[in-house]
């Protein structure tokens, strides 16, 4: 399995902004109190080439930010990204074409005063993957091949549906020619019968331009469907990774099993309202995590050990890996029930 | 058979915008039982929020009720005076929205604003109404309820929010409480707590819900009877298990059908076609129909609800019965 995308020991601390004394003070050699948040604590993945990883977890888990930072939105605070040996990110600016982001809201991610042609033309030109003189049939191919109508490029984001503007916001990330797709949350503000859509046309797509692609979704059901690997995150750390369909049939962590666990399933074949497990209290605030498992003032596994040292990433098999001290105990459990 | 606790007949709701008449509810009925959990399913535009606002005589101009009944255990709703309808309002039947942040007032604590909930309709004792508060938020699951009263909301997390709005919301017991999305906001784990919660709270207290969501596994896993909306209409509906399993209408069955569970992952899902159609300009027989599969000349006429026992659809072309049990 050759690396196509590297993430080799990323974190992200985001603090607060200082004010103009702070800053002195600090220059000064001073003490200034900074609670920064971890977003992103020590990730290191691999993704294969044509590869889909998903990426699943709460809100606040730092899916989102590992997403920006994959895509060279935000630099990383330490730590780099890589795609084939080479940097996403050099001095704090992206330095490359070959990776691009097609976010969750497609009425915020569309500039409403740009004709939806004009908005899909702009990164292309400007990088030379085609002249301005061609553009229009350059735009009119992406836009039959995500299925919309050519004939629209000359209409504004606000004419079209969620789902048609959803679509815009795909070609326009396709349109740059990338290799590796990030999909920020791309069918959690769509209608359910538009998701199906959706998910088709990105099924479709990542096979036929054999993209590597990381899918970000709070949506099991979605990601375990579009999917060949998944990591859970909580609280900016990765608890959980492996095939979608080992972590999700026999959780390894035990968050990953409760997360499961709480997902409300449409079961047809229950006479009786179906009974799901639910995790107790919820997730700490980032900035003061608990000692040792973030998890283990919520984990019925939790010992001793949990409370002083954050469990370190050990392999479950070649392809598995979990950071728990009691992983075969939580194995057990789920090859039980 | 005793009165229900909620009975809505031909329910429609109209908004007489400027480009024109927004159909947004068209013909609603349905009973509920005391203590039934009814889920209202339907994707944005569907009317199902209306419906929600509707039954508490919260419509706003230009929206107007312009037909039908709401009967409250056996008063009429939709002919009260506007004081008659408030004296109800958050007494007989309450709701609880999406969005906590917004339904809770950010300057005032919790306490403070449920004790404005009580006066607005009982003249209580400070300490019998503190009583009350603290009861209600350690019955929704506020650890340490009675410290918490002295919390302003921005103290809380969303769930804890939802769980404060949720608390007022049923301060007065009501018949009926409608809540509209209150889960979605919120992540899987509190979702299901408060899930869970909500279910022990209709069986103990004798309140009866109607749950709005765009989710058929959330609501599924609540409601002990489905109405499925579609352009303003019920366009199913019938008992949980029945609905989910073997559905009628076209409409339902996609809605199932499209759901990644229901598909072997990485294969392509089950979609329907098109979009859901304007409110302004709907096809002039089943709205459905430009999307259906099952579509014929007969669609050009509104098809009527038909009704076999519990269940009914609103369809000519209903989906045959599913030989047993899916796999």
């Amino acid at each position: 399995m050759s690396a196509f995308l590297t993430i080799d020991n990323v974190s992200r601390l985001f603090g607060p902004k200082l004010n103009t004394g702070e800053k002195i003070a600090v220059k000064l050699g001073g003490k200034v109190e900074t609670r920064s948040v971890r977003a992103v604590s020590d990730v290191t993945l691999s993704v294969s080439k044509g590869e889909t990883l998903g990426l699943v977890g709460e809100s606040g888990c730092g899916k989102s930010t590992l997403g920006r930072l994959i895509a060279g939105i935000l630099p990383p605070s330490s730590g780099t990204v890589t795609i084939e040996g080479v940097p996403v990110m050099s001095n704090g600016k992206k330095v490359t074409t070959r990776v691009q982001t097609v976010f969750q809201d497609p009425f915020a991610s569309l500039d409403p005063r740009m004709k939806v042609g004009e908005t899909v033309a702009e990164g292309p030109i400007a990088h030379g993957l085609t002249t301005r003189a061609n553009s229009k049939a350059y735009v009119a191919e992406w836009f039959e091949r995500v299925g919309l109508d050519p004939v629209w490029v000359d209409r504004y984001p606000h004419q079209f549906s969620g789902g048609q503007r959803q679509r815009i916001a795909i070609a326009r990330a396709l349109a740059m020619q990338p290799d590796l797709l990030i999909c920020d949350e791309p069918v959690a503000s769509l209608d359910v019968s538009i998701q199906a859509q959706i998910i088709n046309l990105f099924l479709e797509l990542t096979k036929r331009l054999n993209l590597t692609c990381v899918f970000i979704s709070h949506d099991l059901s979605v990601v375990q469907h579009v999917s060949d690997r998944v990591a859970v995150m909580y609280l900016g750390r990765i608890v959980e990774l492996g095939p979608v369909a080992q972590v999700f049939g026999h959780p390894a962590h035990p968050y990953t099993a409760a997360l499961f666990g709480s997902v409300p399933k449409l079961v047809l074949d229950a006479d009786e309202l179906v009974h799901f497990d639910t995790i107790a209290g919820e997730v700490p605030s980032p900035l003061s995590p608990p000692a040792g498992c973030y998890y283990h003032p919520r984990c019925p596994l939790a010992s001793s050990g949990c409370r002083t040292a954050p469990p370190p990433t050990t392999p479950v098999s070649d392809v598995r890996s979990v950071a728990c001290y009691h992983s075969d105990q939580q194995l057990d459990r789920a090859k039980r029930s | 058979m005793t009165v229900p606790a909620l009975s809505v007949q031909g329910l429609t709701t109209h908004f007489f915008t400027r480009a024109g008449v927004v159909k947004a509810v068209d013909g609603v009925s349905f009973d509920l039982a005391q203590g039934e959990i009814m889920g209202l399913v339907g994707e944005s535009g569907s009317g199902k929020t209306v419906t929600g606002f509707s039954l508490l005589g919260l419509v706003d101009p230009p929206g107007r009720i312009v037909e039908g009944s709401i009967k409250l255990n056996g008063t009429e709703l939709t002919t009260l005076s506007g004081s008659a309808l408030r004296a109800r309002r958050g007494r007989e039947i309450s709701m609880i929205f999406q969005d906590p942040i917004a339904t809770l007032n950010p300057l005032l604590t919790i306490g403070q604003q449920m004790q404005l909930a009580i006066a607005a309709h009982e003249r209580l004792g400070k300490r019998a109404a503190l009583a009350r508060c603290t009861e209600l938020l350690t019955q929704v699951g506020i650890p340490s309820a009675e410290a918490r009263l002295r919390a302003y909301p921005h103290e809380f997390s969303g769930g804890m929010r939802q769980r404060v709005a949720i608390a007022i919301a049923l301060l007065h017991r009501p018949a009926v409480l409608v809540a509209d999305e209150p889960t979605t906001a919120l992540d899987v784990s509190i979702q299901a707590q408060i899930l869970l919660q909500m279910r022990e709270l209709a069986a103990e207290t004798g309140t009866a819900m109607i749950w709005i969501s765009h989710d058929l596994a959330v609501v599924s896993s609540l409601a002990t009877k489905l109405a499925v909306m579609y352009a303003g209409k019920i366009v199913e509906q019938g008992p949980t298990a029945a609905l989910l399993r073997d559905p009628r209408h076209p409409y339902t069955a996609g809605l199932i059908a499209s759901l990644p569970a229901m598909t072997t992952p990485g294969t392509p899902l089950t979609q329907i076609r098109g979009t859901t159609p304007s409110l302004l300009s709907l096809p002039p027989g089943c709205p459905f129909a430009p999307r259906c599969d099952k579509q014929t000349e007969a669609c050009v006429q509104k098809p009527a609800m038909t009704l076999d026992g519990p269940r009914g659809w609103r369809c000519f072309h209903p989906v045959g019965q599913t030989a047993g049990a899916p796999t």
